[in-house]
């Protein structure tokens, strides 16, 4: 019997930590681990016994890149359990605020971060010393600037926003703060539609995965804050009833939960791709132009190819984003009041993170205080599904020298924008050969 | 006489990882002429824009780098590369060190950058500081003004 040892310390350009540990026998691959040896922050345990909204803020700290999406779900979800309705106007700033991290998080996902395995570099700082690709980097650092710009504007602070609050915000954007922003976006539509024609022409693996793709769905709008849960193989639930069809498991190699369906067992995939290919009608036109464009078909089953579909939803953030700046009014108040004593109660939500779908759910006191939180984000929905795709595209590869078949694994790895902050934070990859 | 800006870096709620930020508050309640103090949580992009026509930059943040607890590194970014292993508590994939290494690719460094690392020991979310960290935040903070007003006065 040979045994192979393939070891890569650390997978960079992830969020987070963790590692990859792959382990092949006589040419056969024997064990897949992507373990996740961050530890896990108990966020769900430190909720309770605190006020309702306090909530959002603290589960804002779960990821540096995402904080609009826990603050999404969790302002929802809470506003279930508390009766609060926003007032008019809050839920188009809502969007707006989500778009703003969708751009930063997407421009850095596609420039910084995938960008660098399709063009043979290392890494983006790499890629700026190439006189050929140094425009693409700049593009992609202004592209996120504008994102970070625009949450700045609505959220007080690009990083951990400060203005959402259960029942709306604290404080709404300034008209004139917002069309400030439009020449920006602008230019931020054009360069996410140069984006796309750029992605469309790089070259990707031929590697096709029949997915069961999950997302929101919404009848008017392409999914954000609101929607049915649907999914490719015909599911359409209302979000009451994720849970019946959706469950979390420990695994003994990760400190990340891993997700599966309930009744079946069998994984599925969060994210860009599962929402371009579900809901890719919805599309804004600028977006659906350049699909056509470049011949983009849904549904696309190729994970590398997840960077079009991260393009796609660019053009789809900034032509939305001003859109919406047109029509904005300030909402006057900003929040709904909120009683003395609550019912005590429960609600769940789910919002569409830039990585896919993040579900939450709630109960309160009379005190409104909490007394359960279960989150589940997308990250740790996916992780069951890229262990699987790689038992399937390892041995594509093991023909390959070391360094080339690690590299290979480290982009498919990366194909998914793991947040290993939210799922428990960094990606090391071993893999063992014989 | 120079411009100095000084740039805490780091995320009050997980233990260590606030050193950067308490030496800007400490730096910053000295007053100093020409200092300018500002706290960030390393977003690289951010941090980019931040020292964006900046002639002279202190950045202050907590490391990971094998040390003792409390030790203190002194990077020039003029003449020293960033490790990105160096900030490896980071949760951001484009950290403090990405942005000086993109930042020099691309002639977007400051004029001056100076780095502090503080070797931390622990970064559990709502931890407090460690007693060697909270030494070594006040020496860092103590050298910083020291540079500040001999920048200033030169």
């Amino acid at each position: 019997m040979t045994e192979k040892h393939i070891t890569v310390d650390y997978l960079a350009r992830v969020e987070g930590e963790g590692a990859l540990r792959v382990k092949v026998v006589d040419d056969q691959v024997t064990d897949i681990q992507l373990n996740i040896f961050e530890p896990p922050r108990f966020f769900e345990a430190f909720l309770r016994g605190r006020s309702y909204q306090e909530v959002v803020d603290i589960t804002s700290r779960i990821c540096g890149i995402c904080p609009i999406a826990y603050q999404m779900s969790a302002a929802h979800a809470l506003e279930k359990a508390t009766g609060l309705t926003p007032p008019p106007g809050v839920r188009a700033l809502r969007r707006l605020l989500y778009w703003g991290e969708w751009i930063e998080s997407h421009a850095l996902h596609v420039y910084m971060l995938h960008a660098p395995d399709f063009v043979g570099h290392e890494s983006a700082i790499t890629m700026a010393g190439d006189p050929a690709l140094r425009p693409l980097v700049e593009r992609g650092l202004q592209m996120k600037k504008i994102g970070n710009h625009l949450m700045t504007v609505i959220g007080g602070r690009e990083i951990h926003p400060v203005s959402v609050c259960v029942g709306g915000f604290y404080r709404g954007a300034r008209q004139a703060d917002l069309r400030a922003m439009i020449p920006d976006l602008e230019w931020g539509l054009q360069a996410a539609i140069d984006t796309v024609r750029w992605a469309a022409t790089l070259s990707y693996p031929q590697f096709d995965i029949d997915y069961e793709f999950v997302s929101l769905s919404h009848p008017d709008e392409y999914p954000l804050n609101e929607g049915r849960v649907i999914s490719s193989t015909g599911l359409d639930l209302a979000l009451e009833d994720y849970e019946k069809y959706f469950v979390e498991e420990h695994v003994a190699h990760s400190n990340a939960l891993h997700s599966h369906r309930a009744d079946t067992g069998s994984s599925y995939l969060v994210g860009p791709l599962a929402r371009v290919n579900l809901c890719f009608d919805q599309l804004a036109p600028a977006a659906l132009a350049v699909a056509r464009e470049i011949g983009f078909k849904p549904p696309i089953k190729n994970p590398f190819k997840s960077l079009i579909a991260r393009g796609l939803e660019l053009v789809q953030a900034f032509e939305e984003s001003l859109q919406l700046i047109a029509a904005y009014e300030e909402p006057q108040p900003s929040r709904a009041a909120a009683p003395a004593k609550f019912q005590p109660g429960e609600g769940m939500h789910a919002t569409e993170a830039p990585r896919g779908l993040l579900y939450h759910r709630y109960q309160i006191d009379e005190d409104g205080l909490i007394t359960f939180a279960k989150i589940v984000p997308p990250t740790a929905q996916n992780l069951r599904r890229v262990e699987l795709d790689l038992w399937q595209y390892v041995p594509g590869v093991l023909s390959l020298p070391l360094e080339e078949a690690t590299l290979r694994c480290e982009q498919l790895v990366r194909s998914y924008d793991p947040c290993i902050s939210c799922a428990t934070h960094f990606l090391k990859l071993e893999l063992e050969r014989g | 006489m120079a411009e100095l800006l000084v740039i805490g870096v780091g995320n009050e709620f997980r233990g260590d990882d606030a050193a950067g930020l308490l030496v800007a508050r400490q730096v910053k309640a000295c007053s100093l002429e020409q200092t300018h103090v500002c706290e960030a949580n390393g977003e690289g992009v951010a941090l980019m824009e931040l020292w964006h026509g900046a002639e002279a930059v202190i950045l202050i943040d907590a490391v990971q780098a094998g040390g003792k607890p409390g030790m203190i590194y002194h990077l020039d970014a003029g003449t020293d590369k960033i490790p990105s292993r160096f900030f490896h508590y980071s949760t951001h994939a484009f950290s403090v060190a990405e942005a000086v290494e993109l930042a020099r690719a691309l002639g977007q460094l400051p004029g001056a950058l100076i780095v502090y690392g503080i070797e931390g020991q622990q970064y559990d979310v709502g931890g407090g500081l460690s007693l060697a960290v909270e030494q070594a935040v006040a020496e860092v903070a103590k050298r910083v003004c020291e540079e500040a007003q001999a920048l200033c006065t030169n």
